[in-house]
């Protein structure tokens, strides 16, 4: 499980030396019995994309909202910069929000919507006509400067509520489920739109989300949350391949969880999880008790399916194909073994369809190495 | 749409409708007579609207009446949009319910109690009775339903515009007068129409407030009702019919015209 951290370039999380931008000290959040933020400790740091994720209610917009100062912290410090930014009034701090609704001035032009904070900080007016034409440019809307709200579409509002909130040239940009309103297509394309305005204009951008595959695509940085705490805060790849509980790992992709009692055995820990089954054999990083309840992840592409058992690998299963989902480029196998528990396996499509190795109700095996999956104790 | 009435609601239509214009439109028509007994037609004539311009006192009382009306409902206006920015907006202070009851009270406060307690309290301070009286009289009872008007307005106002104002460097003020205020301008508007048309057909707090000088038309119609009915005041009458029904219809136009375009505004502007 080499965590891909030495290939990143950008890593500041790493470098203690590092000061982050956002400091969130003990910040807790209480609507009265109700805490939607709690006790939560989080650095995020410049030029990062961080993605706050989890479900709704979990307190991820709560979050967003004390940066914007929409909502000031029950309990705790929120530092930005060095700044506590608690006694500051939300039009006097170096954040911008794009609005979940995209909050756009339906009597004014998109000009003139990009235009108002820099109006407000009382620029002078060629410098204002510069910095919009900047803006404009930047989200391609040149030829919609005059146009009003209504008179465009979604993805081109999209653009104008995020050219209006980058204007000001911000420390941080706060973004509220950006991509919500914006069909499948469309929202995979802005996307790589953000990521790349993101990387042009240098500005930490920290992103609200529930969609996972969103969250994955464009953060540096993911945090997942639920009820008020961050479950797990890593990169994309360190939240998908090592999830550091059941909770991260089954609200990011797919997963096929089996429980049993662990006992360790050098490095490797045999989990016992069904009576005249072979225990499973893993690699785990972390010490566990023996005797332990634990959780054993494994994603379906970690498996692999096949007729004969692969001696290769340290697990082997057999099993009944149940179900089969194609899905063009892979086809995921649901199986059920011998004790009634269904997993679900997936095969990249490498040939075509008419010459599929499996089919409904065939008996196959399936196996995986001791490294494919990962012992969870929570 | 075209649905064909059945004769039961042609006839409840007709009912309802002769009993609530029939006054009025024998009224229109008797304003037109060239007699001068009211109770006698003797053919079609608009004397009477001749008349009318040249009785001097009639014309004062006319201008007593705009300048009250304009006057009283501006002001109205601009307190009763703000008591609902207040009570929609303001989250729940202390007090709110309170507040929100005691603006509405005066829809359904009797009139003659609204214009005595008026009475009372400019003779406590020592307020002679004038125009400037009835202006404040007129103020203190068409505010509520200015109130009312914007209040419903802004309950379906979008409150991330403001945010986002709020957001964008643009205090408090600059967020109500750049982004609420454009905004909610139609509901306004008909608020202030709304309050007009009350000031301008008020007879019962106007006849408590006002002093020797400052009589409005109602009073002044009410007063010569009393020496009989002349064809003059059947025009007056007329006159004020047909600025109430344009007050009445362009506030209506102006609030459903107005409010529906700029909810779909409002609507595209969020999403699609």
């Amino acid at each position: 499980m080499a965590e891909p951290a030495q290939q990143k370039v950008f890593a500041p999380w790493e470098d203690p030396s590092e000061k982050p931008i956002i400091r969130f000290e003990g910040v807790t959040k209480r609507f009265g019995d109700f805490t939607a933020v709690d006790k939560l400790d989080l650095k995020i740091y410049r030029g990062e994309f961080f993605a706050l994720l989890g479900p709704s209610g979990c307190g991820k917009t709560t979050l967003m909202r004390m940066l914007a100062g929409f909502e000031t912290p029950t309990e705790g410090h929120i530092i930005l910069d060095g700044q506590d930014v608690a006694p500051i009034p939300p039009n006097k701090r170096p954040v911008n929000m794009m609005f979940q609704s995209y909050a756009l001035f339906p009597h004014l032009t998109v000009w003139e919507n990009i235009a108002f904070g820099l109006k407000r900080e009382g620029m002078e007016k060629d410098k204002i006509e510069a910095r919009v034409s900047e803006m404009l440019r930047l989200t391609r809307l040149e030829q919609f400067a005059k146009r009003k709200p209504h008179q465009i579409s979604g993805g081109q509002r999209q653009r104008v509520a995020l050219a209006r909130s980058l204007a000001k040239a911000p420390k941080l940009l706060l973004l509220d489920e950006p991509l919500g309103a914006l069909d499948k297509k469309l929202r995979q394309e802005t996307q790589f739109e953000l990521m790349d305005i993101q990387e042009k204009t240098g500005t930490t951008f920290v992103i609200v989300t529930h969609d996972q595959e969103e969250a994955m695509t464009v953060a540096s940085r993911v945090a997942v949350m639920d009820h008020g705490k961050l479950v797990q805060v890593a990169t994309p790849a360190g939240i998908y391949e090592t999830p550091n509980s059941v909770y991260v790992a089954d609200f990011i992709g797919d997963v096929n969880i089996i429980e049993g009692a662990a006992t360790p055995n050098g490095d490797q820990v045999e989990i016992a999880w069904a009576e005249g089954l072979a225990p499973i054999v893993a690699k785990s990083s972390e010490p566990i008790a023996p005797g332990a309840k634990v959780h054993f992840a494994i994603r379906p592409e970690k498996i692999y399916v096949s007729r004969e058992p692969d001696m290769e690998r340290a697990n082997r299963v057999q099993g009944k194909v149940i179900d089969i989902a194609y899905l063009g480029n892979i086809s995921t196998y649901r199986v059920r073994l011998a004790n009634g528990q269904m997993i679900s396996a997936s095969m990249t499509n490498a040939r075509r369809l008419s010459r599929r190795d499996f089919t409904w109700e065939d008996e196959v095996w399936l196996n995986w190495t001791d490294t494919a999956g990962l012992v969870l104790t929570r | 749409m075209n649905r064909k009435l059945s004769w039961f609601n042609v006839t409840s239509l007709t009912l309802g409708f002769a009993f609530l214009y029939l006054p009025m439109l024998i009224l229109i028509i008797y304003s037109f007579n060239a007699s001068k007994l009211v109770t006698v037609w003797a053919g079609f004539s608009t004397r009477w609207y001749g008349e009318l311009l040249h009785d001097q006192q009639f014309l004062d009382a006319a201008w007593v009446t705009l300048r009250v009306g304009v006057i009283s409902s501006t002001f109205a206006t601009i307190l009763g949009t703000a008591a609902a920015y207040v009570l929609v907006r303001g989250g729940k202070f202390f007090g709110r319910t309170l507040f929100s009851g005691m603006i509405y009270a005066p829809l359904v406060m009797p009139e003659v109690i609204t214009g005595l307690s008026l009475l009372l309290l400019f003779i406590s301070i020592g307020l002679d009775r004038g125009i400037v009286t009835i202006v404040l009289a007129h103020t203190t009872f068409t505010m509520c339903y200015v109130s009312v008007v914007v209040s419903s307005r802004l309950m379906t106002f979008d409150q991330s515009l403001e945010e986002a104002a709020l957001d964008l460097g643009a205090s408090a003020w600059d967020s109500f007068r750049l982004v609420t205020l454009p905004i909610i301008f139609p509901a306004v508007i008909s608020g202030w129409l709304l309050a007009f048309t009350l000031s301008l057909d008020d007879l019962v707090i106007a006849s408590f407030t006002s002093g020797p000088s400052s009589t409005t038309l109602p009073i002044k119609i009410f007063s010569a009702v009393r020496l009989g009915v002349s064809p003059e005041i059947n025009a007056l009458s007329t006159l004020m019919i047909a600025i109430v029904a344009i007050g009445v219809i362009t506030a209506s136009l102006v609030s459903k015209g107005a409010i529906k375009r700029q909810r779909e505004e409002e609507l595209a502007g969020n999403r699609t």
